[in-house]
């Protein structure tokens, strides 16, 4: 039992650690078209992300290989059931990695700016429909003993889509504040600026998404039964007005950390909310896939659980060590000095 | 066509365009190590250059290696969620285990490597590609002994209705799985040689950076023979191994149809699957195949017609691939020999006839390996896990045949076109050849500090 309640964390923190990371890849890639003035700008905020993009990423794939190894059924069935929208986010993903990797090797305008429609549409699919994905998983698929009854277009069901945007705002904001933080002069104060904006907007989002779910969702229940977990989607309020009180104050890296923890905080009121279910049914709870029904073997969660105890903690070290390395503003001149930056 | 056999040309498609970046990833990044290091322990800047320029294209090759692999992450759930739910137990782990401890090493420190030149010190900057190797490799290691597993199930029982494992040891110590992660690995390692042989040929021909290509393709030239023999040597094993355990497809391999001791090997063969035996028979060596699978003249080798007909992997593919995988490997052997004799000293320069072979025979080690996999998955037919799953249980069932005609048919486009992209990316910069422009190159290596 201790065992896939563990694992049910561990999955919680995987996703909750590549949205935190991820999320400001995005963000950052969806504002770069619009928040550059000119190439060696938007040069600039790809390199913001760079030297990290990669092994933020690879926390998708460790979520998804955890939930693979700890609960299979679950594996199978979300990813079998929720195949055209999965199947989008791969080829977003795709065409992102590509982008950053190919732009600058072309020589030709039309070249740089068709890897610059790459990188928008590759990041800002993947959070819309992540989103997507975990609204409809946070309301319950429509599945029963026969299988899947929902289609990709079922899924665009209107609380769906508003955590769609809601991820899309979280990352926004994620993305604006690193950029505010990672450069320089005008180009960090324009993207300050825009923080603003996006704050309320994010701000609206949230405040619909809490009040919808009460309604679309049965997330609450959890948090009637035991209220003290309620101070998590307080903390994740309270992490979002901070994100703001620190950004007027001109902190951006505050900002961006209270950024990091608003992100945090909102998937573990997900997860919190769907505990004990992984992939509820919303026809009949009896076919609900649990951390119960759906996990691996005692044996294996043993075998599992030491590797990521162990490694983990070691992937976290050389992350953060790589990531004060590079923790300097990207200037101009880095990039114009630099043959290897994007 | 039904769910079962487009999901099945989906995951070749998909996994065959992965297997074309994953080896010179394998390869390349170890020649990059050793280049980084001569550098530094010797201060000689043509081996700096050496770093930058292969690493360029070893960055362009990269990319599609990485992004090619999540679908395959993730496509076991989509595609073969049966598969998944019934194995998981097992499966799941060593694929877990890669990310956790070769995927997160690989796409921090590459990212350190390529953006990192002026931030660390120079043997700071020269591990952190020794990391990316060792990355690459024990990736290599984790997925190979997941397919390993499918390929001879070990340590589990069928308990609730699944596979579950009991012996994590007995998964790690999978001789059938050790032996494809060597394989595979050295294969990678001769796709790389011969990578940089072909593209420094190409530029010797033409007399373009003499010295910087003649100590390319020498130091390849000697990687590549002794991949080449590794992979030869590992690759008898491996043989022997499959027809223990795989009878069906070594009898595939070898087009044997009637079980027969003291078997003999045929150089000429041609099978007639309808008849269910050779119409051609020729230039034979009496015991020799009997040998080769157990390494004894007179053991029994078993016929395909000891199977049932729904037991036999398709024969023609998994008997073409397998010669010609192994007759290329026999050739690699001659070439790199041959690379070795004549790059030493400076006669390289002079065997314009070599020199031109070489260059045609740079895909022939992506064609080998592409082979290999061809002789491995669809041998292994009709079973997903060998004598444990068929194929056609291990499918989705939530899926239908046109969510599978959009998903194939959107992969094949999207890597075509992204194919295009890297050839024609790759050929530039081959093309181009190294910066010549010391203080640009040096500037951006930062000094010891
Ligand atoms: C440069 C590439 C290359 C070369 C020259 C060879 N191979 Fe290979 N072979 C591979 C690249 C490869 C591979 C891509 O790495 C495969 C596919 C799956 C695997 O484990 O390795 C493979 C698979 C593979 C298999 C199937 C394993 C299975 O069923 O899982 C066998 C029996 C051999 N090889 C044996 C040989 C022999 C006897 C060779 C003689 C010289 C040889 N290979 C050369
Ligand atoms: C190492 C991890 C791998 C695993 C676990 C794996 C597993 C599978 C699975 C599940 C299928 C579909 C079912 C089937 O037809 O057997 C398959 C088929 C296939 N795979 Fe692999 N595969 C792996 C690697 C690869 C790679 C790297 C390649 C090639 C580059 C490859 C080539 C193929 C081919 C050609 C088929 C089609 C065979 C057929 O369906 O007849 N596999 N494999
Ligand atoms: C079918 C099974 C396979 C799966 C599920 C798989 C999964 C993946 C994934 C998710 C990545 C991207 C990692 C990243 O973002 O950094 C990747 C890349 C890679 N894989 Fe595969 N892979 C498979 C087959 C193989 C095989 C057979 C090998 C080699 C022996 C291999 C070696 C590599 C290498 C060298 C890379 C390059 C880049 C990187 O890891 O970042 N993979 N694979």
């Amino acid at each position: 039992m201790e065992y896939q309640i563990l694992w049910f964390v561990l999955w919680g923190l995987l996703w909750a650690i590549y949205f935190m990371l991820d999320g400001f890849d995005f963000g950052t890639g969806m504002l770069q078209r619009f928040l550059a003035r000119d190439n060696t700008e938007k040069r600039i905020i790809i390199n913001t992300i760079g030297p990290v993009w990669d092994g933020n990423e690879v926390w998708l794939i460790t979520a998804g290989g955890a939930t693979f190894a700890a609960f299979p059924t679950t594996y199978a069935l979300m990813f079998s059931y929720l195949y055209s929208a999965l199947l989008i986010i791969l080829f977003a993903l795709i065409i992102r990695g590509v982008a950053f990797e190919f732009r600058g090797k072309g020589g030709s305008t039309l070249w740089e700016q068709s890897w610059d429609a790459a990188i928008f549409f590759g990041s800002f699919i993947p959070p819309l429909l992540f989103g997507v994905a975990f609204g409809n998983i946070f309301q319950g698929l429509p599945m029963d003993g026969s299988g899947y009854h929902g289609t990709l277009l079922s899924l665009l069901n209107p609380y769906g889509i508003l955590t769609g945007v809601l991820f899309v705002l979280l990352f926004l904001q994620h993305g604006v504040l690193w950029l505010a933080m990672k450069t320089h002069g005008e180009l960090s104060l324009r993207a300050a600026r825009l923080s603003v904006r996006v704050w309320s907007g994010l701000l609206a989002a949230a405040v619909l998404f809490l009040i919808y779910t009460a309604f679309a969702t049965a997330l609450y229940r959890n948090f009637m039964d035991v209220p003290v977990w309620f101070a998590v989607p307080a903390a994740a309020v309270a992490s979002l007005l901070a994100v703001r009180i620190f950004s007027s104050a001109g902190s951006y890296s505050r900002a961006f950390f209270a950024s990091c923890s608003t992100i945090v905080m909102v998937i573990f009121t997900g997860i919190i909310g769907l505990y004990p279910n992984l992939l509820p049914s919303s026809i009949d709870p009896a076919y609900s896939l649990t951390i119960f029904n759906s996990s691996s073997s005692i044996y294996t969660l043993k075998i599992m659980t030491a590797v990521v105890l162990l490694f983990v903690p070691v992937v976290i070290g050389y992350q953060i060590w790589i990531y004060r390395i590079f923790r300097a503003k990207v200037t101009p001149r880095d990039i114009e000095s630099s043959p290897e930056a994007y | 066509m039904d769910v079962v056999t487009l999901s099945r040309l989906q995951f070749a498609v998909t996994s065959m365009f992965h297997f074309i970046f994953v080896p010179l990833t394998l390869g390349l990044s170890l020649l990059l190590a050793y280049m980084e290091s001569k550098y530094v322990s010797t201060g000689d800047v043509v081996w700096l250059r050496m770093t930058k320029f292969w690493g360029k294209l070893f960055l362009i090759n990269f990319t599609l290696g990485v992004v090619t692999g999540i679908t395959l992450e993730f496509q076991f759930g989509m595609n073969w969620a049966e598969y998944s739910r019934y194995v998981g137990d097992i499966f799941g782990a060593p694929l877990a285990i890669e990310s956790t401890v070769a995927f997160f090493l690989e796409s921090s420190f590459i990212g350190l490597w390529v953006f990192g030149w002026n931030k660390v010190s120079r043997k700071v900057h020269a591990l952190s590609i020794w990391l990316v190797a060792l990355a690459t490799n024990l990736s290599g290691l984790w997925i190979l002994l997941a397919n390993g597993w499918m390929q001879h199930p070990v340590g589990y029982v069928i308990r609730n209705g699944r596979a579950e494992m009991t012996d994590f040891m007995a998964l790690l110590s999978n001789p059938y799985g050790l032996l494809k992660f060597f394989h595979t690995i050295f294969s990678g390692y001769v796709v790389a040689a011969f990578f940089v042989m072909g593209i420094s040929a190409w530029h010797l021909l033409r007399k373009a950076n003499q010295d910087f290509f003649r100590r390319s393709f020498r130091v390849a030239a000697t990687f590549g023979l002794v991949s080449a023999l590794l992979v030869f040597l590992v690759g008898d094993f491996h043989a022997a191994n499959v027809a223990g355990t795989q009878p069906a497809k070594f009898a595939a391999m070898e087009a044997v149809w009637e079980t027969k001791e003291a078997a003999p090997y045929h150089f000429m063969l041609i099978p007639d699957v309808e008849k269910e035996r050779n119409t051609v028979e020729a230039i034979s060596v009496p015991k020799l195949l009997s040998f080769l699978a157990f390494h004894d003249g007179n053991a029994v080798v078993r016929g395909l017609k000891e199977f049932p007909k729904g037991d036999r992997p398709p024969v023609l593919p998994v008997l073409a691939g397998f010669r010609g995988m192994a007759g290329l490997g026999m050739l690699f052997m001659l070439l790199t020999f041959m690379a070795v004799i004549l790059s030493r000293k400076e006669r390289i320069d002079r065997s314009r006839f070599f020199l031109r072979i070489m260059l045609y025979a740079l895909p022939l080690p992506y064609i080998a390996t592409q082979l290999g996999w061809i002789v491995a998955e669809v041998g292994r037919q009709p079973w997903i896990v060998y004598n444990v799953l068929r194929t056609a249980d291990g499918v989705s069932r939530s899926i239908s045949v046109p969510q599978v005609i959009a998903s194939l048919t959107g992969f094949t486009l999207l890597y075509g076109l992204l194919a295009l992209v890297d050839l024609y990316l790759l050929v530039k910069f081959a093309r181009k050849g190294p910066d010549n422009d010391l203080s640009s190159i040096v500037r951006t290596a930062r000094q010891e500090v």
